[in-house]
Parts: C-alpha cells; structure tokens; sequence
C-alpha cells in the first residue's frame, strides 16, 4: 500500500510566514480587546438561553393501541414508556444510517487502488447486519405499538452528532484510513449504544426482546473489532511502522 | 491592459454550454492552496449572484428582453455553480465566513486605494474598518467555539485585532445612504468598484442570514444577526453610490463589463493551473454575454456603447496583502462615523443613529460577548502563556514556497 499522507504546501501554519506572523503578533501586543471580560461571557450569554429553552421535541404517543400484546402493555405499565421508545427510536434511526455509512466506505474502498487491507465482501456482510439490525428493532417497536417511521428526540439528536460522519465518508478527497476512522468513530458509539439499550430493555422487562438485542451486539462486537483492527493497520503501514 | 472589449468577443453565447460534472469539479485545497484563491472564489461567486439578481430584477420590468436575461442567465446560473463549488466541505461554516471577512477587508482596501473619486474612496474605507472588525469578532467565535485558528485560512495576509467597534457600527437607515456617483461623468473603473464591492457585500448579507441558523449555538447565532445588520446597512451604503439615472440596459451592460474585468483579473494572478483555466473560460464566456448586451443596448436605445464603456478596461485588482494600508487606516479613520451622507468625528454623530443604537443593543452586543476579552495568538487563545515558538530555519525555507 502507498502512503496517504504526503508532504507538501500545506500554507495553514506561521512558519509558513514567518515575517508577516511577526508582523501580526507585534499589532496584536498592541491593540486590546474590545471588550473586557473573557470567554464566561458566551458561557452566561448561553445560560440564558438554556433557561428559557424548550426541549427539541417529543416521542410520539402510540398510533393505536389495538392490537399491541396486552403482556407488552403490562411490562410497561408504571414506567415510562416515552423514554423506552426514544432509545429504541434511536437505535433504529442509527442502524439505518449505518447502512449508509457502510455504503459511502465500500464505494470508497472499491475505487481506492491501493486497498489490499479491508475485504469488500466483508464490508457488505457488515452494511447487511446494519440493515438487519434496523429492522429488528424496527418490529420491536412495532411489538409495543410504537411508531418505527417517527424521529425521537434521540434520533433526531444522533443524527446532528453524525453529520460529521457523512461529511467524511463521502468527500472524494478522504482516505479510506480517514473513513475508517470516521466508521469507528460509529462502531465505537453504536456498541455502547446497543449495551445500554439491552439493560434498558431487560429493566423493562422485555426479555426476549433483550435476547435478540443480544445477538445484534455480538455482530456489533465483530464490526468494533475489525474496523479499529484495519484503521489501525492503515495507519502503521503509512508510517511505515507495521511489523 | 491587454484585452479589448470590442475586438475580443469571447466565446458566442449559443455555443456556451457545460455538463454536470464540469459544474462540481474538485474543490480547492483548503490546507495548500494560496488563500487568495479562495477569496477569488469567494469574490467571484458574488459577482456571478449579483448578476442573477440583477438579470431577474431586470426582466421583471423589461418584457422585450426577458428571453435574451434568460439565455445569458442561465450560463451565468451555471458559473456561479462551478465556482462556488470550488469551496471543500472540509471549511466549517464559521471557516468559510472568516474567509468571506478577508475577501471584505483585502478587496475594499484595494480599491479603495484604487478608487479616482475621493468621496467615494472615502465611502470604502468606512466600509472597511467595519469588515475588518468583523474578522477579529468571527476569529474569537471560531476560536471559542470550534477551537479552531483564524489564521489557517488568513495564512498571515490579514491583521486579526478589533477595528471600529460593531456594536457601535448599527446606523439609522438615513445615515446609510450615501451620494452616488454620476453615469456621466465617473470614471469607468468607478462604475466596476461600486458593482464590485455591492456584489460582494450582498453576498455575505445573504450568506450570514442562510448560515446563522446552521449553528446550534445561540451566542453563534447572535453573532450572525448582529453582523448580518451591519451587512445590510453596507449593501445599502454601497448600491447608494450606483447612479439611479443609469438605464437597464446600461446596467446590464456595466454589469457584463464588470465580470469580464474581475474575471480578468482572477485569470491574469491565479496561481493553480487547474483553477486559472476556470476563470479563462468563464472570461470567455463573459465576453460573449457582453457582445449580447452591448448589440441589445445598440438596437434600443440607439447608442454607443463606447459612449459607457472604454475599449480596454483599467488595471485589475491586486491580490495581495493590504496590511499597511489598512493599518493606516485603522489608525487615522477609526473614530468616524456617517451623519447623512457624510463622515464626521464620532463626537458629531447625529440623535437618529445613537438612538436606533441604543434600542437595539439594550439588552446587550452578541459580538462584544463572543470576543470579551480576546486577542487571537497563533495556534489559538488556549495557548496563551505558551505562544509556540517559531522555527526560524525552517520557516525561512519555506517562506520560499509562497
């Protein structure tokens, strides 16, 4: 494999110019801020608006209630349902994005000459259980008469948090080993996500619910695992460091 | 200046053509490339909206010449696509606004050095100290938000300390306006400044409104709204100064003139082959738009052209570092402020602006809070007390390469 990363005119740093750097640094001794204070003033300035915020929405109340198990109804009962179905909601939400995700990396990987490190047919395996997983909990919200096709809270959220993601995944000019790191950047937060989700659902007494979550995590666990295993080695080899 | 607007035709309008992947080709480096190519596509992609917005106005009140707006128009719609696209999603919002307040202070600055009319050279430089500040006011937002340096996209060309103070810049609407030049008499390169900069002004007004909101922030957000008034009240000032008295199509044609003229400019000093060749064809293609305006303004008002354009257009804008010009300035001009159409000490301002400024700052300046206490340092604020040193070898080495 080639090197990824090269030297060259990189003009964002002052050594780059260092007369005119001088120059700014000497006006800079000489001219005080504006305005005194520090940075606590965005700190209170941002306070304020905490206080006076609302919330970035709600979970939908479910659709209908015909025809949901009366055992899942009863399990529910004295909790608070709404906070189960935001996770769930999210899950779904980032499983599907992870589809595409895996999508944008194995385009990435298909046209990158130099790939011998990561399997394609791997990556579709893993872009596959991406979209297994979503549908699983997709039926999971269905079985508690939630509705799979709104966006919770925490979704909605996630998705903000991922935009950076996808900004990574799909610029021709990244690398694959800067798109596995974005990846497992995903992995990374999709296995915690899924380990909170399972004790979540077991203390809602969803139990068989809970088992197949199970499962979804142990191909998380093989995702995590590879992913931070090829990153890893991409990034030795370009140091020329790999044993 | 080599090129003659009446020998050098351009490319003909009908053979004026581009395919979706000539329209999103490979951005810029955010990292290698000069950062003077990015303020030439930021500038241009200005003058390319400003000529969008101009051509609808004009067909709104011109019903003969909607279908020629509308051919030149949509070529105009698809350079404006290239270039701007030529900005790397690698730039966070906030990054590509920094760059906007460096096209704002390096292109004001030289024209107005450039500028023959005093009064208006004048009406630049007011201008100018105010971007200038909102550069420094950006940088602390940038640094305090995002944890990011400035000067990775000024790349040292530009001063990052407070010019005239935003909160005081807000104005009453009658102390925006200013007197205009006259068609007949000014100069051409008059005529090309004024479009220029109102071009470019107008384009960070409608960015700072469309981009505020992208931030979750609210002291972010604030920021964009405080800098976005003044934005507006330097459209007002700079599209005051374009004689009223100017026909459509003398507009129209002073417009085509004026991107044949910047995109001269970009062609004749970029230094990426790849980006150079841009703005050649998109010269060309001005050309040809100008031969359009110039025959339609033959066939319906019966005149010249040459009786509003000279046949080679003045020196193009330099670009390159303005810092003791605009250090002069911010030393000699920084107290002034607009009564009416003029400037005056900030001790003869008049009620109606201190007024309007009062109300609208009652419950504070966001730009004040964003930059309490703020002086930008290499590598960030955060590493006040342990300013990275610099590596004198190596620098003089590498100075080499700009």
């Amino acid at each position: 494999m080639g090197k990824s990363t090269i030297s060259g005119k990189n003009r964002t740093g002052i050594d780059m110019s260092p007369i005119d750097a001088k120059e700014m640094m000497a006006l800079v001794r000489v001219s005080p801020p504006s305005s005194a204070g520090n940075e606590q003033a965005i700190a209170e300035r941002r306070s304020q608006y905490f206080a006076e915020a609302g919330v970035i929405g709600s979970v939908p109340p479910p659709g209908t209630l015909k025809g949901i198990a009366s055992t899942a109804m009863e399990k529910l009962t004295g909790k608070n349902p709404e906070a189960f179905i935001d996770k769930l909601g999210c899950r779904l939400a980032f499983e599907r994005a992870g589809v595409r995700l895996y999508d944008a990396l194995i385009a990435k990987c298909s046209a990158a000459p130099a790939n011998s490190i990561v399997p394609l047919d791997r990556l579709q395996d893993f872009r596959n259980e991406e979209l297994e997983h979503f549908k699983l909990v997709e039926n999971a919200m269905r079985s508690i008469g939630a509705d799979p096709t709104a966006q919770t809270p925490s979704a909605d959220v996630d998705g903000m948090a991922s935009i950076g993601l996808v900004q990574v995944l799909t610029d021709p000019r990244t690398s694959v080993a800067h798109c596995l790191e974005a990846i497992l950047i995903a992995e990374l937060a999709d296995n915690d996500a899924w380990q909170l989700l399972i004790a979540l659902t077991e203390k809602m007494g969803m139990s068989d619910m809970a088992r197949d979550f199970q499962n979804a995590l142990r191909e998380e666990d093989e995702h995590l695992a590879y992913i931070r295993q090829w990153f890893r080695q991409m990034v030795m080899e370009d140091a020329a460091v790999a044993s | 200046m080599a090129l003659n607007l009446y020998e050098d035709k351009g490319c003909p309008l009908d053979r004026q053509r581009f395919t979706w992947k000539e329209l999103v080709q490979p951005p810029i480096s955010k990292l290698d490339d000069d950062a003077f190519t990015r303020v030439r596509v930021i500038l241009m992609n200005g003058i390319e909206m400003e000529a969008n917005r101009f051509s609808h106005a004009c067909a709104r009140m011109n019903r003969d010449l909607q279908l020629p707006l509308a051919q030149v128009r949509i070529v105009e719609q698809h350079q404006a696509t290239m270039v701007n696209g030529l900005l790397g999603a690698d730039h966070s919002t906030l990054e590509t606004t920094v760059a906007y307040e460096q096209v704002a202070i390096e292109i004001t600055a030289v024209v107005a050095q450039n500028e023959p009319d005093p009064y208006l050279a004048q009406v630049y430089r007011f201008g100018m100290l105010e971007d200038f500040h909102h550069l420094y006011r950006y940088s602390a937002m940038l640094d305090r938000l995002e944890g990011k340096d400035a000067n990775n996209i000024l790349q040292c060309y530009t001063d990052i300390v407070p010019g005239r103070p935003t909160v005081v810049e807000h104005r009453a609407p009658q102390d925006n306006l200013r007197e205009h030049y006259h068609r007949a008499g000014a100069a051409p390169l008059t005529k090309l400044n004024a479009l220029t900069i109102m071009s470019s002004e107008q384009q960070t007004q409608n960015f700072y409104l469309n981009v505020g909101p992208l931030y979750a922030d609210p002291v972010a957000r604030q920021l964009y709204a405080e800098i976005a008034s003044i934005e507006e009240q330097h459209v007002t000032q700079y599209e005051s100064i374009i004689d009223p008295n100017e026909s459509w199509l003398e507009k129209w044609m002073l417009h085509e003139a004026n991107e044949v003229y910047n995109y001269y400019g970009c062609m004749q000093q970029e230094p990426n082959p790849r980006i150079k060749a841009i703005w050649e064809r998109c010269l060309d293609y001005e050309l040809g738009h100008l031969q359009v305006a110039m025959d339609l303004f033959k066939q319906y008002e019966r005149r010249d052209p040459a009786e509003i354009l000279p046949a080679e257009l003045p020196e193009p804008i330099k670009y390159e570092s303005q810092r003791e010009f605009v250090r002069r300035i911010l030393n000699q001009e920084v107290d002034l402020r607009a009564l009416g159409t003029q400037f005056v000490d900030k001790s003869r301002e008049g009620d109606a602006s201190r007024r309007y400024r009062a109300d609208v700052n009652s419950s504070g300046s966001p730009t004040d809070t964003v930059a309490a206490g703020y002086q930008w340092l290499p590598g960030t604020e955060l590493v006040r007390g342990k300013e990275l040193p610099f590596n004198e070898e190596l620098a003089r080495d590498t100075e080499l390469i700009r």
